[in-house]
């Protein structure tokens, strides 16, 4: 196995907010290693945007803390650096994309200007070689006219054209680790294959680590090595992606992908989770799913149940995997 | 075969593109461009296609929510385009919409009793006790419970807005729902309840709906019939399971082949589209989809292919498909 770039450890994130403490993120575990492509997939209100936000040290504070837990970067915790180092970091050794390209963008600058600024605020050149290099990289991202664009501003570009602007100028200067927020989820079908084939290629050529969040299970299967499945603010299940889809543990996971429906084969009637995403809570007792679960029974409802380690870097948040409930499981897994 | 509920023939919205100091029309931006199909009693007929393809502004149309500039729409036989809007108010019981974000369609300072009741008391329910009753009746109908109605939208999770949404379409017992994506902001789990309990209440109610949506996979799931549109108009129309089989229209290919499936088993042949879809206001010549199509030949710039059948019920409307080529 490749050595680690980034290994979170417990990691907690809580708002405090004046309706109470929120644990948006909570103990979350989990490790990219060097060019791999690791997604981190929940619903709205998982907690999967705040843990990538906190390793950036991100998140607006206050409300938002990082309580516990660190984030080992290299040889670093990140969650421990002053903003001064941070500052280091982020654009340079680890960047981030985000959603919508429109709005992380400045309106009033053209591209090159933008792009120029990244660059020069880490790498130590010249406006012109600033420019070339911006150049360059938007040749990479597959921009055509890439001279002209520079001097465009972003209104004058399509949704697809920002985000390859956006993974032109996080690529600038070289990262170990680029951060996707659900980058292509503002973008249509055709244009999102356009910008995972883009990330594909960098991951491959410049074996840049991928942390890729996303609520999209076909973009996972599409692009990742490695799925972490969270559901209201804690890991549920993690694993490679061909066993997370194809073999999933979690009764939360087998939900989810029995819900979809299938582009190819067909079903009468889809299956579906009953209620809806719980809201992380300080004072929640038992298992987070256990209200929409259809195993859950007794001891669920009364305490949380530990991540089981079920083989090769497998990881499930369920007491069916325990070996007193070792016969329910078998239920599970014949009835899936 | 059951009759068409509804026909739209030739229909076309262009919006003016208004500039110069004195805002005179210098423009226009073609988002629906002769667009003909019709649905039938009973079935749900899809329409896909990617932001900008018009396939909301169609539905805007056909219920005249947006005006038409150009074609008729037949329901139940009868032309609605020139009805007055007296008459088409009446017709609207008929024929209703579900929008797509339900935090922006619901009124944030009604409570869901009022929401629903609106609009029976504009078709003339004037009993309170009555409109009342109904209410509840919906309530239960979409799966949400009586003692909800006199709650305000923002106490309820998306799922559920959309729910009152339904509820509020279902109040006139209407023949016809324009569903314009009615699932896209919602979460995966609570997607396919919504979608479950649209298809129970077509089967409880016989309604009809035309879906539309972006999601390929959605509306296989939910469709009897489903069309592609591209930059205004309607490139191929075909039964689920053809189309999904047997795509005919270059982009009917590209765009299934390049939705991601959450199975690492399927390996596709992707066929990834070089570019943008190209401006509305400024569509192409002949076919819009040429300068981005890999069987683009030389006709194809020049003359824009019909819309005709190349199957049973299988339309397209490409130059490849085109027996005197």
């Amino acid at each position: 196995m490749e050595e680690a770039i980034l290994e979170l450890t417990e990691l907690s994130t809580h708002f405090f907010t004046d309706s109470g403490e929120i644990p948006a993120v909570d103990k979350v575990s989990f490790t990219v290693h060097k060019g791999e492509v690791v997604g981190v997939v929940g619903e709205s209100g998982s907690g999967k945007s705040v843990t990538s936000l906190s390793i950036l040290q991100l998140i607006p504070q206050p409300p938002g803390k990082i309580v516990s837990g660190s984030i080992r970067y290299k040889s670093e915790n990140l969650a421990a650096a002053n903003e001064k180092r941070m500052k280091k970091i982020r654009g340079n050794e680890i960047s981030m994309i985000f959603q919508e390209p429109m709005t992380s963008l400045n309106p009033v600058f053209t591209i090159g200007n933008q792009m120029r600024e990244a660059i020069r605020l880490h790498q130590k050149v010249s406006k012109r070689t600033a420019t070339e290099k911006a150049v360059q990289m938007l040749k990479i991202v597959g921009i055509p006219r890439a001279e002209n664009i520079v001097n465009e501003y972003p209104h004058q570009l399509s949704g697809g054209m920002r985000q390859r602007v956006m993974i032109a100028m996080a690529m600038s200067s070289d990262p170990s680790l680029l951060i996707a927020d659900e980058p292509t989820t503002a973008l249509d079908v055709t244009i999102q294959a356009q910008i995972l084939d883009l990330m594909k290629k960098i991951n491959e050529e410049k074996e840049t680590s991928i942390l890729l969040i996303t609520h999209d299970l076909g973009v996972v299967a599409d692009i990742c090595d490695r799925v972490v499945v969270m559901y209201s603010g804690q890991v549920v299940e993690q694993g490679t992606t061909r066993e997370i889809l194809k073999v999933p543990k979690h009764p939360y996971t087998q939900g989810l992908i029995r819900s979809l429906p299938k582009l190819h084969g067909r079903e009468e009637k889809l299956y579906s989770i009953p209620g809806t995403v719980a809201r992380p809570r300080k004072d929640h007792v038992g298992c987070r799913f256990a209200p929409r679960c259809e195993f859950a029974f007794e001891r669920c409802f009364k305490e949380n149940p530990k991540l089981y380690n079920i083989g090769e870097g497998r990881e499930s948040r369920c007491f069916l995997h325990s070996e007193q409930e070792g016969e329910r499981l078998k239920d599970v897994t014949t009835n899936t | 075969m059951s009759q068409p509920i509804l026909e739209v023939n030739g229909l076309k919205k262009y919006f003016p593109i208004q500039g110069g100091i004195f805002g005179k029309t210098i423009g226009e931006v073609k988002a629906v461009d002769d667009v003909t199909f019709h649905v039938r009693e009973g079935e749900i007929l899809g329409i896909v296609g990617e932001s900008g393809c018009g396939k909301s502004t169609t539905g805007k149309s056909i219920l005249r929510l947006i005006e038409p500039t150009e074609g008729e729409v037949k329901f139940e036989g009868k032309d609605i385009t020139n009805l007055r809007s007296e008459e088409m108010r009446k017709l609207r019981r008929d024929m209703q919409i579900i929008f797509q974000d339900p935090y922006a369609s619901l009124n944030p300072r009604h409570t869901v009793e009022k929401i629903i009741s609106e609009p029976l008391l504009v078709h003339g329910m004037k009993s309170k006790e009555n409109r009342n009753k109904r209410v509840k009746e919906l309530l239960e109908v979409v799966g949400l419970s009586s003692y909800h109605a006199s709650r305000y939208p923002h106490q309820f999770s998306g799922g559920q807005r959309q729910r009152i949404g339904i509820a509020r379409a279902l109040a006139n017992n209407p023949k016809l729902i324009i569903c314009d994506e009615p699932v896209s902001a919602l979460d995966v789990s609570v997607q396919s309840q919504i979608l479950n309990l649209m298809e129970e209440l077509r089967d409880a109610f016989q309604l009809t709906y035309i879906f539309i949506a972006h999601d390929l996979s959605v509306v296989k799931h939910i469709s009897d019939r489903v069309g592609v549109m591209y930059l205004g108009r309607m490139v191929e129309l075909a039964e689920k399971d053809a189309l999904y089989a047997e795509p005919k229209h270059p982009y009917t290919q590209a765009l299934l082949s390049a939705v991601p499936e959450p199975d690492p088993d399927i390996k596709k042949e992707r066929v990834i589209l070089e570019g943008d879809v190209p401006s509305p206001a400024n569509p192409p010549t002949g076919c819009a989809f040429h300068t981005r199509c890999p069987f683009a030949m030389d006709i194809c710039s020049q003359v824009r292919p019909e819309f005709g059948p190349v199957d049973d019920q299988h339309f397209v409307a490409c130059h490849l498909y085109n027996d005197e080529q």
